[in-house]
């Protein structure tokens, strides 16, 4: 969508002195504080309340992934007894218990990894896919972009919930992690790769793109060292905001049924469902793990709209 | 591209539907030749797949292998369904019933549903985004954005529990579950959670696009030459800032369809995402692939549709390229 409209310009011979900006040149003091994109960001991020709320639930929600066994010593899923089915809360056991008698706490604990492991993953796994194939096509343009971004097109058009949906209706026995990640993952890639290409279409008319092909460096290369690392801040905002729909697409996969098997992997996707049928007589065991998701994916979309507006000027005008 | 002004224009136009519903043709083919192949080319026999948990006797499985053309090459199987596909044929489910006649008995109660999902995602939508871009940084701005902020948190299923158990239990003002035959008012409850989901996103656009249209040069000029503000705000600022609102719309419809699976579900509501829902739990994938492909298709359908709204809404998009 190219607004640029030609300017008449007179021919002359000689620049005119702003045109060779020594104004601008002169106006920098070398002494000066080096500022670079993430350093003004970071600058930025400190002073919002925002920023430290998302982080520090973001940083509890890892130690709880990492380190279960320092919140709870119930075990999650074998010690359950059924004279305990739906009932309240009880000294060692703070939240009550689930329709199969298990703790609702450790239960809303254990299940904090699966949630991050398969929000991590699917992260890399669209940003990395996103990257490269959003990179070759802006950077290297014609046959390879169009097919490229045909692709995309196609990927983009089917919803990657549906589509999960049913990749993981054909794994019905073998279901773990790295699947239910692999196919949220593989269809949410296009998005990623249409905005790093756009950047990359923006970032390639840099002087000092065209100055790192002058001095010889490969177009490889240059994409790597010049033009990667100056178009890359849009992907780290989505990848941010990515990570809290991935959060709540497996639960909502656990929850349709064709997430992780209950017995194996705690999730809170699985809970939810499992706790439906009690909503009348026993909610908690719904809440607690709902409350658990929502913080999560909070943390993150809130994570992500800090940095988005840290590293997005344009951003910040309309706020 | 001859002739006088306005044939020009109308040219640019028909360029860019052609162009447009060019552009779906292998978006078509591609969405239904990746589906076929998640089910088909993945590894293991999916005829197996197909009965899930349950262990086929060897007559069945032959059966499937002869009915889904198994033994033929995996793309002359793809251009056999869709051959089916084209003629409006979609398959049976697994206990074999025609697809057709469940999409056919559920499909008005989802179009009901998602149409008063819409409507009140869009009213109230622009209408707070607009109060909040207009007092930019009030009161009013900061709450709704921490409301729009909570309800994108909350995955369908939760906002679904939240208010089938306080709008429909604890308070009683709408019915929990969907009676026989679906009437208007038992869907309201599930509309309002469906039009939960892209509330926020149709807040904040419109928020966004009210500010930056309000800061542009015509709005100043209104204002500059005494027009009042009853008359700006809905005419000047409003309607230039709906377009990007149109254009969401087409994410929104992913989101919504996926929503609706999950809604229908937890409500009970006799629709296509209801089917899906059942069809998930029953392990039946021939259901599940023929619903998830027609709801690709009109996924798809309604995305063009939209494309080329758009087009007639925003001149500028038609021009590109042409």
């Amino acid at each position: 969508m190219s607004r640029a409209e030609p300017v008449r310009q007179a021919p002359r011979y000689v620049a005119e002195i702003d045109d060779a900006g020594l104004g601008a040149v002169d106006a920098v003091r070398v002494s000066d504080r080096k500022s670079n994109l993430w350093l003004d960001a970071w600058r930025d991020l400190r002073k919002q309340w925002m920023f430290w709320a998302a982080a520090t639930i973001i940083a509890l929600a890892i130690v709880v992934a990492i380190f279960p066994g320092l919140f709870t010593q119930t075990p999650p899923n074998n010690d359950c007894f059924l004279q305990n089915s739906n009932a309240g809360p009880a000294p060692g056991h703070p939240l009550g218990f689930t329709k199969q008698g298990c703790d609702i706490y450790s239960r809303v604990i254990h299940g904090t990894s699966t949630s991050l492991s398969v929000g991590v993953i699917v992260t890399l796994l669209t940003a990395f896919m996103g990257i490269v194939l959003g990179a070759f096509a802006g950077y290297f343009g014609g046959w390879l972009d169009s097919v490229l971004m045909r692709i995309g097109d196609i990927f983009f058009a089917i919803p990657y919930i549906l589509a999960a949906v049913v990749i993981m209706s054909m794994f019905l026995n073998d279901r773990n992690i790295l699947i239910i990640s692999l196919a949220i993952g593989f269809f949410s890639w296009p998005s990623t790769a249409r905005i790093l290409r756009s950047e990359v279409l923006r970032v390639k008319q840099s002087d000092y793109v065209m100055a790192s092909e002058a001095l010889g460096l490969s177009r490889v290369r240059t994409m790597f060292a010049h033009v990667l690392p100056n178009a890359i801040a849009p992907v780290i905002i989505v990848s941010t905001v990515g990570m809290a729909a991935a959060i709540a697409a497996e639960a909502t996969l656990s929850f349709l049924g064709v997430g992780l098997p209950n017995n194996v992997y705690m999730s809170w996707g699985n809970d939810i469902s499992q706790a439906q049928v009690d909503l009348r007589t026993n909610p908690m065991a719904l809440v607690y793990p709902s409350i658990a998701l929502s913080v999560t994916v909070l943390a993150f979309i809130m994570l992500g709209e800090v940095v988005r507006d840290a590293l997005d000027p344009r951003a910040r005008a309309v706020r | 591209m001859s002739g006088q002004p306005t044939d020009h224009l109308e040219n640019h136009m028909l360029w860019y539907i052609g162009r447009r519903i060019l552009q779906a043709i292998p978006v078509f083919l591609g969405t239904t030749l990746l589906i076929y192949a998640m089910v088909f080319a993945l590894p293991g026999d999916p005829a197996l797949a197909m009965f899930g948990d349950k262990t086929p006797t060897e007559s069945q499985l032959a059966a499937i292998h002869e009915k889904y053309h198994l033994d033929q090459p995996f793309l002359i199987r793809y251009f056999i369904y869709l051959g089916d596909v084209l003629q409006g044929n979609l398959g049976d489910t697994f206990r074999g019933q025609p697809v057709n006649d469940i999409l056919a008995r559920t499909f008005p109660t989802t179009l009901r549903l998602a149409l008063l999902a819409v409507l009140i995602e869009l009213i109230l939508g622009v209408l707070v985004g607009l109060i909040a871009g207009l007092r930019k940084n009030g009161v009013f701005d900061y709450a709704s954005m921490l409301v729009s902020l909570v309800l994108i948190s909350m995955p369908v299923f939760v906002i679904a529990f939240v208010a089938q158990w306080f709008l429909g239990l604890q308070f009683g003002w709408f019915s929990p579950t969907v009676g026989k035959g679906a009437p208007w008012e038992d869907l309201i409850l599930p509309a309002i959670v469906l039009a939960a989901l892209n509330f926020a996103y149709v807040v904040r656009l419109t928020r966004a696009s009210v500010i930056e249209t309000s800061q542009q040069d015509f709005v100043r000029v209104a204002y500059g030459k005494g027009l009042p503000a009853r008359r700006v705000i809905p005419v000047h600022i409003l309607r230039n800032s709906l377009i990007p609102v149109t254009t969401n719309l087409a994410a929104d419809f992913g989101i919504l369809i996926v929503g609706a699976t999950v809604t229908e579900g937890i409500f009970n509501v006799p629709g296509v995402g209801n089917e899906l829902f059942h069809a998930i739990n029953r392990h039946d994938a021939p259901e599940i692939v023929s619903i998830v492909t027609v709801l690709v298709l009109i996924y798809v359908g309604v995305n063009l549709l939209i494309d080329l709204l758009y087009g007639v809404l925003d001149p500028r998009i038609r021009y590109v390229k042409s």
